[in-house]
């Protein structure tokens, strides 16, 4: 078969973290099928990032510069990647928003089939097929694409980021394609970003969530603890709605997928929509005042009790812990 | 402004967790479950419905919005339903669900929109029991029309649309001249998320999606169904995904009940070994 192409997401001019978890598919892969993958560093500033990914044992790093646009706009990105992704088998990102919005857009350039989110990569007879989640995680498909390329995005918490393996990529610009038809009906205004110290929900390796048992009381309550823990705080759908917390930091089949080694769930009840964004976690701890509460199927430790009382003896313990 | 909005009914995703693999791997039974329309798919017909009218005037439509299914002639319940609650007109095409996979819907669609030319498709970003989001970025790309997928919040400006789309690390807020493709997210139906021209800036929805009085679910039996065949729409029917095989999820056992913060911590530090 032959090769594979990696799309990295940029921001703030350097390629984010979730990008590796993409190349820790495209190793699988192109090992199975005994071709090579390369990164596309694409989007505003792309040559002064690619450095950033020239140390993971890809045959090439491509840059293109978009310069069409402000910000990401599909349509001015699509174009560039379906072109070059001409040449390959496999076109992959990470299921992020970007990776979402993007490849399904390319796939559709390409005739392309588009397995999303996959949680594995499963080479089958020098083919590959693709496992993926369905029904908010209660079943799994096993998917074959039918198509001569095919797109692929790859579940963040189910692909561990790769490590650099040394060695220097050479890198090779490559020329930006006009947008899209329909472009001109498109204009990006401005990206409202939500500044937080603490890390990212998708990075982070002990997540501090709250449902809508803390009420308002999201980051006096539960923002120590994140803290000391140096934790990210994440949250419910029905805490985001309330307004209790930033749309954001919502966990769950729709929102983030995380799977943190530690994972806090204070005042959760566990919809089935949320277990299917956190059952991954390596150590659930759940706070609850109901005892019923289907969290507790799920959690490794389980304390039926206030949390407004738990988590500042749990801070204290911790401390003392330590 | 007169909007097309597909939609699909999936297995009562409340009940999601008995959903069951057959013993040979072929199938997932959802025997047993209600349908329900999807969820996304329910926000984009409310969003559409306040797109088309001044908040304080529901019973009003200016423009017009159709509803369109896939699916056998049980589907029709789901497209009732969305007459209901005051959509104009429905379209049911004829199809069996294993026929069909995101990409010969965004065909058949796309064929669709050439007859019925709106001005706005408007769907649920992703179906909650396949789990894809896919079909919004294929349609918007076969049409040649802008999109804007995972949208929280929309505007209408002149002949415009003002979208903020939720993404990692905040909302990217674009402006879409129309026609367009724009998928919705779960905030769509706040208040305060989507304003037509004719609706004041201070006007607030109630949460959520609207229900039907008793007198609109009679009337909406009178509401034109129209019934298509897929093959009318699409002549490649080749399907571009197959799932050979399912499997269950692995479980996860319960784990204990700890009595009190101090057995918490010393699991944690000693057991778990996390801290």
């Amino acid at each position: 078969m032959g090769n594979i192409l990696i799309v990295a997401e940029l921001a703030e001019g350097k390629v984010r973290k979730g990008t590796l978890s993409a190349v820790t598919f495209a190793r699988t892969a192109a090992a199975a099928i005994g071709g090579t993958f390369d990164i596309l560093v694409i989007g505003q500033g792309a040559a002064g990032a690619a450095a950033g990914v020239t140390g993971f044992g890809a045959a090439k790093v491509l840059t293109a510069e978009i310069s069409s646009c402000k910000g990401y706009v599909c349509e001015h990105f699509a174009p560039t990647v379906a072109e070059i992704a001409k040449g390959y088998s496999v076109v992959v990102a990470t299921a992020t928003g970007f990776g979402k919005d993007l490849i399904p857009r390319v796939a559709a350039k390409l005739d392309a089939g588009y397995a999303a989110d996959i949680s594995a990569v499963i080479p089958e007879g020098g083919a590959l097929t693709y496992r993926r989640p369905m029904f908010a995680g209660n079943a799994y498909g096993i998917a074959k694409l039918t198509t001569p390329i095919q797109a692929v995005t790859v579940r963040q918490s189910e692909f561990t980021a790769a490590e650099p393996s040394g060695g220097s990529s050479p890198v090779e610009t490559v020329a930006a394609q006009p947008p899209s038809a329909g472009a001109d009906r498109i204009e990006f205004l401005s990206f409202d970003q939500v500044k937080s110290a603490r890390p990212e929900l998708t990075d982070a390796r002990v997540i501090v969530s709250g449902g809508r048992g803390v009420k308002d009381k999201f980051e006096s309550t539960l923002g120590p603890l994140a803290d000391l823990m140096s934790a990210a705080l994440g949250a419910t759908r029905a805490s985001c709605d309330a307004g209790f917390a930033p749309a954001d930091l919502q966990v769950g089949q729709t929102g983030k997928i995380v799977a943190p080694d530690l994972y806090f769930a204070f005042g959760i009840s566990g919809a089935i929509q949320h277990l299917a964004g956190m059952k991954g976690s390596k150590v659930i701890v759940a706070v609850n005042k109901d005892p019923e509460a289907p969290i507790f199927q799920v959690a490794d430790y389980g304390l039926v009790g206030d949390l407004f009382t738990a988590v500042p003896e749990l801070i204290a313990g911790i401390k003392a812990a330590r | 402004m007169k909007v097309l909005v597909p939609l699909k009914r999936v297995a009562d995703p409340d009940n999601a967790n008995k959903v069951k693999v057959t013993a040979d791997g072929k199938k997932v039974e959802t025997t047993g479950l209600e349908w329900k329309p999807n969820p996304f798919d329910e926000y984009a017909v409310e969003t559409a419905l306040r797109l088309t009218e001044d908040g304080t005037k529901p019973k009003t439509r200016a423009g017009e919005v159709v509803v369109v299914t896939f699916g056998p002639k049980e589907c029709e319940i789901t497209l009732r339903a969305m007459l209901a609650t005051g959509a104009d007109r429905a379209i049911r095409v004829e199809a069996e669900d294993d026929q069909l996979d995101g990409w010969l819907v965004a065909r058949a669609l796309k064929k669709l929109v050439e007859q019925e030319k709106p001005d706005l498709v408007l769907l649920g970003k992703q179906a909650v029991d396949g789990d894809t989001n896919q079909v919004g970025q294929i349609l918007a790309e076969l049409l040649g029309w802008p999109m804007a997928t995972s949208a929280a919040m929309i505007k209408e400006d002149g002949e415009a649309l003002l979208v903020g789309r939720e993404v990692d690390g905040g909302v990217i807020n674009l402006k879409v001249r129309l026609p367009a493709v724009v998928t919705v997210d779960l905030r769509i139906v706040a208040p305060a998320s989507v304003y037509s021209k004719l609706t004041k800036a201070d006007f607030k929805y109630n949460e959520g999606v609207r229900f039907a009085p008793l007198p609109a679910i009679m009337q909406a039996k009178k509401k034109p169904m129209a019934v298509l065949k897929l093959a009318d729409l699409a002549t490649d029917t080749a399907l571009r995904i197959q799932y050979p095989r399912f499997e269950p999820p692995k479980g996860r056992a319960a784990g204990k009940k700890v009595k009190d913060v101090a057995e918490l911590v010393d699991k944690l530090k000693n057991e778990a070994k996390v801290l």
